[in-house]
């Protein structure tokens, strides 16, 4: 009983035949070979499945591909443009942001998220707006600081220091 | 500030280089096992055992071979028929690969589902039926050691109780005697229980097997793909698959910290079925799957006891541990080594007796005791010591800054002689606490608290000075199955002068296609953007142990520089010979040969390696490549101290760190922001299970918190903002005079959490807490006091 469904990947509409239990972040790996989207628990926990659906940071794996019909989604692969990286990415780049690069992915597209709907958010504000996304690695401290760099980058204010500060 | 040798261009060591492997990752090319898709490849799906201790009376797989897509489903009898259901662990323990006829703990594998979908090998687990017969499990270690207990282990043939090892170090006799005599004796029972890495990406593989040439590609979730190959051709030899068939390949790998070093079940399987069917399979762990049956950490019971004189004098210590390794010991240490590197446990302080034992145990719970991002069981170590001292330190009423300054072993006396048999190659552990109690403000915050107690507030400072022990190690006395734990490196420098270079480590996140140009750079002048780093394909890389216990930097990194400083002398040689100089007459800075007196005479590293291609001196073997393979004299011993400060909320006993400083000495810095990052990370994998993770099984042997909602990771909120800084105190044996860093954080930064927490409490007469420290276990342990009532 498979149903037809067309979403808009990275702005270019797939149309394909899926089971309607598919999982959006299987339709988006295993259907579309996209597989910048990763999947790291099975509980909805760990966001590193965490892409954009209709501007709206969602866990693909807890979203049927047949919800997403008629829907537009950006993943990481969408980020960059052909000016060159998103700031989010430059951030976690310039920032040591990202160890092993898992969770990466999707800690981007939610910072994305969360800097369209507060430019300059404090500490606290990114450490709670990223909470539903695991990083086993990084300690959080320099993905704060990437989110920050990005969101000083998208507002073209002084980009903060990159080099790491000791105590 | 660190001085650096070479310029930014050239980005030697002490350059905060931004990482090369960062651009694939931030635009999703990374290229994980799950993102390996091969033409005809089968999807692998297990099914699990619900009870923690069964006998299997039948398996019913006609249900799920008429499911759509399913192709078979693999039983311990069908493996039986090609002696495949049994492994060996790397102790040498046996381990069952599915079982023939009893389950020994809840989520072992039972039986195995091929098919042509992810989703229709899931179906095709759902339509398998098994007929158990419950049997009551032994969970408790103790009760395990009991006389009377069942024997677990039915299947070694006269096996009679359910102890596995006994191990002990140190001067028994003249321990026990110290204690008889001693003015103080401080006593706890500290457990450090079960908890799991939880690397982001689970566990998998594709096995795919040519049956036409005969030779197995094995892409796999491994953080030791040579020995993994190994394992392999011992395990699977009898079949004809030979070592020289063999390819494993460890692509990027989403996190490891020790849990993917260990061969589970799941890769055997799909090796298997692959060689059977002549087709590639996957296998993906969910994450349910990589929680409750992976190699867990820990699950450490200890008895330390500390004896020193009413001056605050530590003279001796005498540790005793129950080690629970559930069904079998598949725990990844060197082989000499069964409790790993416990015997770190006598810290950073100065005296010379000691006594430990340890005995290992079976138990009806998941097999393993790997590390969470620790050099062998030295997390448990550290923990032991460093609480008992500041038990230590309140039993003789002393700061316990003060009392650790006050015995800790001067950076005159090393290298310098453990009563555990160690030989800690250097350190400054004054300077590094002093650093500590300066950035956070010890002596204010002391006064801070003494007003706050007068107000019933509760305000904690913990202090941890560990010393840790990482690199293993020389090959005297490790080795894994028999292989020593050297490692290596391989440099290739092209006509151009560009380099690539192949190491027998792999990389789980911690930066080494940069680092390790660094170190190149910095011995060659090469620039480590021109450096591209290689690992984890056993086919290209030269032999290698792996990456875990922070051993990367003290075997392989050695190896590079090592392998570096053989090509320089080649340089030397070919630079006299273009210069028509002798070569004692050239000196070398970063990047070139010039001659005394004359700089202007000079040759680039360029010049000479297009010359070892082009016009080298007759005679000279041609081409620029060396190898190395590392065998370190000694392990390096990284310290640190860390200082944590708490506030209790005295209503509900949330803990909230206000301040977390951390000082490490790795020794000489290849890379000060990677360093830091290493840090950042291993401190949140200290707070962990200081304060949140703990696996917890009933009495039948069901894990009650086996998922990510209620197995609690720390996230953003949780995670302190750390404070970091360094000393620098180089390894005098290591070729770049470099330690690890990797896992001092998660060793250090346990026990400073619960001294800090047990501080704040003290007032009210606690005085030891296990981790994971929360508010329920806090209200328990202050109502047993009779210090909080009932709520009415």
């Amino acid at each position: 009983m498979e149903k037809e469904i067309t979403v808009t990947i990275n702005g270019t509409a797939h149309t394909v035949k899926v089971e309607p239990r598919l999982l959006l972040v299987h339709l988006i790996r295993e259907n579309l070979n996209m597989t910048g989207t990763h999947i790291g628990c099975d509980t909805s926990n760990c966001g590193a499945c965490t892409v954009l659906m209709d501007g709206k940071a969602v866990k693909s794996c807890t979203i049927l591909a047949v919800q997403a019909n008629g829907k537009s989604i950006t993943t990481v692969e969408g980020l960059a443009t052909a000016e060159g990286l998103h700031p989010i990415q430059e951030g976690f780049k310039e920032n040591h942001a990202l160890h092993c690069g898992f969770c990466t992915p999707g800690m981007m597209l939610r910072a994305v998220e969360l800097l369209k709907h507060n430019p300059n958010p404090t500490e606290e504000e990114i450490r709670w707006g990223i909470s539903g996304n695991l990083c086993r690695c990084t300690g959080y401290n320099n993905i704060v600081k990437a989110i920050q760099y990005a969101g000083a980058k998208m507002r073209g204010d002084k980009l903060p220091s990159t080099e790491p500060q000791f105590v | 500030m660190i001085q650096c040798k070479t310029s930014k261009e050239i980005g030697g060591m002490g350059h905060s280089l931004k990482r090369k492997e960062d651009a694939r990752f931030i635009q999703g090319k990374g290229h994980y096992v799950d993102d390996i898709k091969l033409d005809g490849m089968l999807y692998m799906d297990i099914v699990r055992s619900p009870y923690a201790y069964a006998k299997i009376k039948k398996i019913n797989i006609e249900k799920a071979l008429k499911v759509p897509g399913v192709a078979a489903v693999v039983t311990g009898r069908d493996l039986e028929k090609y002696k495949l259901h049994w492994m060996p662990t790397l102790m040498g323990d046996t381990q069952m690969v599915l079982p023939t006829d009893t389950v020994m703990y809840q989520s072992q594998e039972v039986a195995a589902v091929i098919a042509t979908s992810r989703y229709a090998a899931a179906d095709g687990v759902d339509a398998v039926e098994v007929e158990y017969e419950v049997m009551k499990p032994v969970t408790d270690p103790f009760k395990a050691l009991e006389k009377d207990a069942p024997v677990l282990r039915t299947d070694k043939p006269g096996k009679k109780d359910n102890h596995i090892w006994h191990w002990e170090v140190g001067d028994k006799a003249k321990t026990d005697a110290l204690f008889k005599k001693a003015e103080v004796v401080v006593k706890e029972n500290i457990y450090l229980p079960r908890i799991h890495v939880a690397s982001i990406e689970t566990c998998g593989c594709v096995a795919d097997y040519d049956k036409v040439n005969n030779h197995l590609t094995m892409y796999m979730t491994t953080q030791a793909p040579h020995a993994i190959r190994t394992v392999i051709a011992l395990v699977a030899g009898h079949v004809g698959l030979t070592e020289e068939k063999i390819r494993v390949i460890s692509p990027d790998i989403g996190g490891g910290f020790g849990g993917k070093v260990p061969v589970y079940p799941g890769y055997v399987i799909a090796i298997a079925v692959s060689f059977l069917v002549g087709k590639p399979v996957k296998w993906i762990e969910d994450r349910s799957e990589n929680l409750q049956a992976d190699s867990f950490a820990r699950d450490y019971h200890i008895t330390a006891e500390l004896a020193g004189s009413k001056s605050g004098k530590i003279q001796g210590v005498r540790f005793k541990v129950v080690a629970d390794h559930g069904y079998a010991d598949s725990q990844a240490a060197p082989t000499k080594f069964p409790a790993g590197l416990f015997s770190i446990g006598t810290g950073s302080y100065d005296y010379d007796t000691a006594f430990m034992e340890a005995d290992a145990v079976y138990t009806n719970k998941p097999p393993g005791g790997v590390a969470y991002r620790c050099s062998f069981r030295v997390t448990e170590a550290v923990h032991a010591i460093e609480r008992i001292t500041d038990k230590f330190a309140m039993e003789v009423k002393m700061d316990p800054a003060q009392l650790r300054m006050n015995n800790f072993i001067k950076k005159e006396q090393f290298p310098w002689k453990s009563p555990t048999g160690w030989t800690y190659d250097s350190g400054d552990y004054h300077a590094a606490l002093k650093k500590a109690m300066d950035a956070v403000g010890y002596d204010a915050l002391r006064k801070e608290q003494a007003e706050k107690r007068k107000k019933g507030e509760l305000m904690g400072i913990g202090i941890s000075s560990f010393t840790e022990i990482v690199g293993a190690g020389p090959s005297k006395d490790f080795d894994i199955l028999g292989i020593k734990m050297f490692d290596s490196a391989e440099i290739r420098v092209h006509p151009t002068g560009k380099a690539i270079a192949r190491f027998g480590t792999k990389s789980q996140g911690q930066g080494h296609e940069t680092t390790y140009a660094q170190i190149i750079a910095e011995e060659l002048g090469i620039p480590a953007e021109n450096i591209a780093v290689e690992e984890g394909d056993t086919d290209t890389a030269p032999y290698g142990l792996g990456t875990y216990a922070s051993r990367s930097t003290p075997t392989a990194g050695a190896a590079a520089a090592v392998a570096a400083r053989k090509l320089r002398d080649k340089a030397r040689k070919i630079a006299a010979y273009l210069l028509e100089v002798s070569e004692a007459d050239l000196e070398w800075e970063p990047g070139k040969f010039f001659v005394k007196g004359a700089p202007q005479k000079s040759k680039t590293i360029q010049e000479i390696v297009f010359a070892a291609y082009t016009n080298h001196p007759q005679g000279m073997e041609a081409g620029f490549e060396a190898t190395h393979y590392y065998d370190p004299p000694n392990l390096t011993f990284p310290f640190g101290s860390y200082i944590c400060v708490v506030d209790i909320d005295k209503e509900t006993y949330e803990i909230k760190v206000r301040r977390f400083v951390a000082i490490d000495d790795c020794g000489n810095i290849i890379n000060p922001m990677i360093v830091q990052g290493q840090v950042h990370g291993g401190l949140t994998q200290g707070i962990a299970p200081a304060m949140y993770e703990e696996f917890i099984y009933d009495e039948d042997g069901n894990i009650l918190n086996g998922t990510f909602m209620d197995y609690l990771v720390p996230t953003a909120v949780e995670s302190p903002h750390w404070e970091t800084g360094h000393t620098v105190t180089p390894s005098p044996h290591h070729p770049i005079g470099a330690k690890g860093v990797g896992e001092s954080p998660t060793v250090g930064a346990p026990p400073a959490i619960a001294n800090a927490i047990v501080d704040a409490l003290t007032p009210l007469g606690i005085t030891h807490l296990d981790i994971p420290i929360t508010p329920y276990k806090i209200w328990k342990a202050l109502k047993e006091k009779g210090v909080v009532k009932p709520v009415a």
